[in-house]
């Protein structure tokens, strides 16, 4: 069986800093997969290079065997994988319900017609209102996503990510500057929307990790140096020195 | 901002006739104002504010839903208009049988034509990059006008006859009234399309791309193509404007295509407020009201154009629509009538201090420009004389004395806003 996301020897540079350094990383078919590692280790921008949003400087990047690498985010996410954004990456001035919609049209079919007419069309909106309901903003649906508060805009983010039905769903730190209770309610929302789906997820928060991961990768100055099941990560040396141990001298 | 998402509203269903109710009301204003302002000046401003209306619609397809700011559209317009003018030559010919009537057709298919040529490589970027090509893009076309003069006619341009069409059943548009009514059948048919345009997928994209293009890529969607179909079909509606505007003016120049004219569309969509589909047509109204009536009274009107125009983006970036529509939270909750005296007690000053203003200006350009020596003038029916001490007392008076009324009502105006747009809950705990 190939592989959900397969990396291989992928590189990033910036001028002459290489920030990405000869990743292999091999994401199995629904498994959920957390990327950790300390600040400035190249996460993001390992991120971004899968979902099309950077050019990659050398190596491939595959989804389900195939090779996405240096393809537009919009055709990586029509092959069916999908992403959220560590700074919320939402359409302000639209209404929730017209945020999720906008996630949900591609997968629909409709691409960039212009003789359907939007309210009509009974599906679309149904299923715009389940995922609405799934992400707790029914009572929101009609408010400009602008004015929603930061853990809404955060629940919408992974709410618009999820909608289209992608069989990969990317989150960057899902939970990032939220209260208990708020990543609570977040880890439960992850766990139900990426049911039967490949979940890969950067995560500082080593509670929501180490609770969701089947599998953990340890991406320390753009090379992953363990990728094995939490526990083994939590018992592992090498990781403890190079991520865990510095994060609890901090 | 809330308002920005009425073009984009509820989702669910609305009853059929509520839905249907604006436009059967638009319908019958069309039918009904050639009987309520049927004098020629009447006539020929509502022609002008049609062709604008739709003019100024097709631009905000750009600007309000599609986040492109255009310094060119009016190539789109010029070339709609040359177009129906030729083949309104076509027809008077008799090389071609056609009904007058549809002319504006052959000007949208040209600014559709364009429009693919242009946005299949304007449309790459929106910003200022966009901005850029369309400005290169219109100073290029009025400078061809210039050149190719078999097509542009040259300076003098290219005028037609509209009468001499094929009859419809008698009606061969030689009067104003007839002319009238098939600006407004096309007013009424466009509207409506380019409403509709921004209901279906690709006009809601065009929203979520100039909202935030780079997550639209992450759905699905190719920024440049969204905004390469909001592009073709705002160049399809923009020459279809400037085929109206042939059969109206009968004379299409190279005017119709230069930078002023893409200035002026800019100026309508964004006094009126790019962010309401109805924003525009607004604009399209107000502009040509004060082209048409305040260049009666005044020579220097396009300069209180301009500073309406600096306000608008100054101060209500949202557009005169955007002023009635902050009031639906107080008129929902029926509290606008506690707005109407605070709004008198500023209003009325600041009234007092524009005409001051005004008649700064007046003065200032009639001493300027009279014949050496004339001193008299008169303004808003009032005679004086422009050298005379007791003017400028009265000048200064107005602004001064205006100017500090109005300051001194700002904090009630202020006060009385806030407690009209609290909400309800809030405001009764403060009164118990």
């Amino acid at each position: 069986m190939t592989a959900a996301i397969e990396l291989q020897d992928l590189r990033k540079s910036f001028g002459p800093t290489e920030i990405i350094r000869g990743v292999n990383l091999s994401i199995a078919d629904g498994e959920r997969h957390a990327i950790i590692g300390p600040n400035g280790a190249g996460k993001s921008t390992l991120f971004h290079l899968i979902s099309g949003r950077y050019n990659v400087s050398g190596g491939t990047v595959s989804l389900h065997g195939e090779n996405i690498s240096n393809l537009p985010p919009y055709e990586i996410y029509r092959k069916g994988l999908s992403r959220s954004f560590q700074v919320t990456n939402i359409f302000p001035n639209m209404s929730v319900f017209e945020n999720v919609r906008c996630g949900l049209m591609w997968v629909h079919d409709y691409k960039y017609s212009f003789w359907h007419l939007i309210d009509r069309q009974k599906e679309l909106n149904e299923r715009t209102a389940e995922v609405i309901e799934e992400i707790g903003l029914t009572s929101r649906q009609h408010i400009p996503a602008g004015v929603l508060t930061y853990a809404e805009q955060r629940a919408l983010e992974i709410g618009i990510a999820a909608a289209g039905g992608a069989d990969v769903i990317m989150l960057d730190e899902p939970t990032a500057g939220m209260s208990h209770s708020e990543t609570d309610q977040a880890i439960a929302l992850i766990r139900k929307i990426t049911e039967g789906r490949t979940l890969v997820m950067v995560e500082h928060d080593m509670g929501v990790v180490f609770d969701l991961a089947d599998r953990i990768s340890v991406l320390v100055y753009g090379e992953i140096i363990a990728s094995d099941t939490p526990e083994n990560i939590r018992n592992s040396k090498a990781v403890q020195e190079a991520y865990l141990g510095a994060e609890a001298e901090e | 901002m809330s308002e920005i998402s009425k073009t984009a509203s509820p989702a669910t269903a609305r009853p059929l006739m509520k839905t249907l109710l604006p436009w059967i009301g638009f319908f019958i204003l069309l039918l009904a104002l050639p009987n309520i302002f049927s004098s020629n000046v009447g006539l020929y401003t509502m022609n002008l504010m049609g062709i604008f209306v739709i003019f100024a619609l097709s631009y905000n397809m750009l600007l309000g839903q599609g986040g492109m700011l255009s310094f060119g559209h009016a190539v789109y317009f010029g070339l709609g208009g040359f177009m129906s003018v030729h083949f309104m030559n076509y027809i008077e010919d008799g090389d071609f049988t056609f009904p007058m009537y549809l002319i504006p057709i052959f000007g949208g298919l040209i600014g559709l034509v364009f429009g693919i040529i242009i946005g299949s490589f304007s449309t790459r970027r929106a910003g200022t990059v966009f901005a850029m090509i369309s400005l290169g893009v219109g100073e290029l076309m009025a400078a061809s006008s210039l050149i190719f003069v078999a097509f542009f006619g040259g300076e003098e341009g290219v005028s037609g006859d509209r009468t001499t069409g094929p009859d419809l059943m008698g009606i061969n548009f030689g009067q104003d009234i007839h002319i009238y009514y098939l600006i407004a059948g096309w007013v009424f048919v466009t509207v409506a399309l380019m409403y509709l345009f921004s209901r279906t997928p690709a006009g809601r994209m065009a929203n979520a791309v100039r909202d935030n293009a780079e997550r639209a890529e992450f759905v699905g969607y190719s920024q440049r193509k969204v905004r390469f179909v909001s592009f073709c079909a705002s160049g399809f509606f923009a020459g279809i404007a400037g085929g109206l505007f042939a059969l109206n003016f009968e004379i299409v120049t190279e005017e119709n295509l230069n930078a002023l004219t893409s200035g002026t569309v800019l100026l309508m969509a964004y006094i009126g407020g790019v962010g309401f589909f109805i924003g525009p047509i607004v604009g399209a109204v107000i502009f040509t009201l004060l082209q048409s009536i305040l260049s009666n009274y005044t020579d220097i009107w396009q300069l209180y154009v301009g500073i309406l125009f600096v306000l608008t983006v100054m101060y209500v970036p949202q557009g005169l629509t955007g002023i009635f529509m902050m009031h639906t939270a107080a008129w929902r909750m029926r509290r606008v009538g506690s707005l109407i005296l605070p709004y008198l007690r500023a209003g009325v000053p600041a009234l007092a201090m524009l005409t001051g203003i005004a008649a700064f200006l007046e003065t200032i350009h009639h001493m300027r420009s009279s014949v050496e020596g004339e001193t008299a003038m008169s303004m808003m029916g009032v005679d004086f004389d422009s050298h005379s001490f007791v003017a400028w007392i009265v000048i200064l008076a107005l602004v001064v004395v205006g100017g500090y009324l109005t300051r001194s009502q700002l904090p009630q105006l202020k006060e009385a806003w806030e407690m009209a747009n609290k909400p309800p809950a809030q405001r009764e705990g403060a009164g118990s």
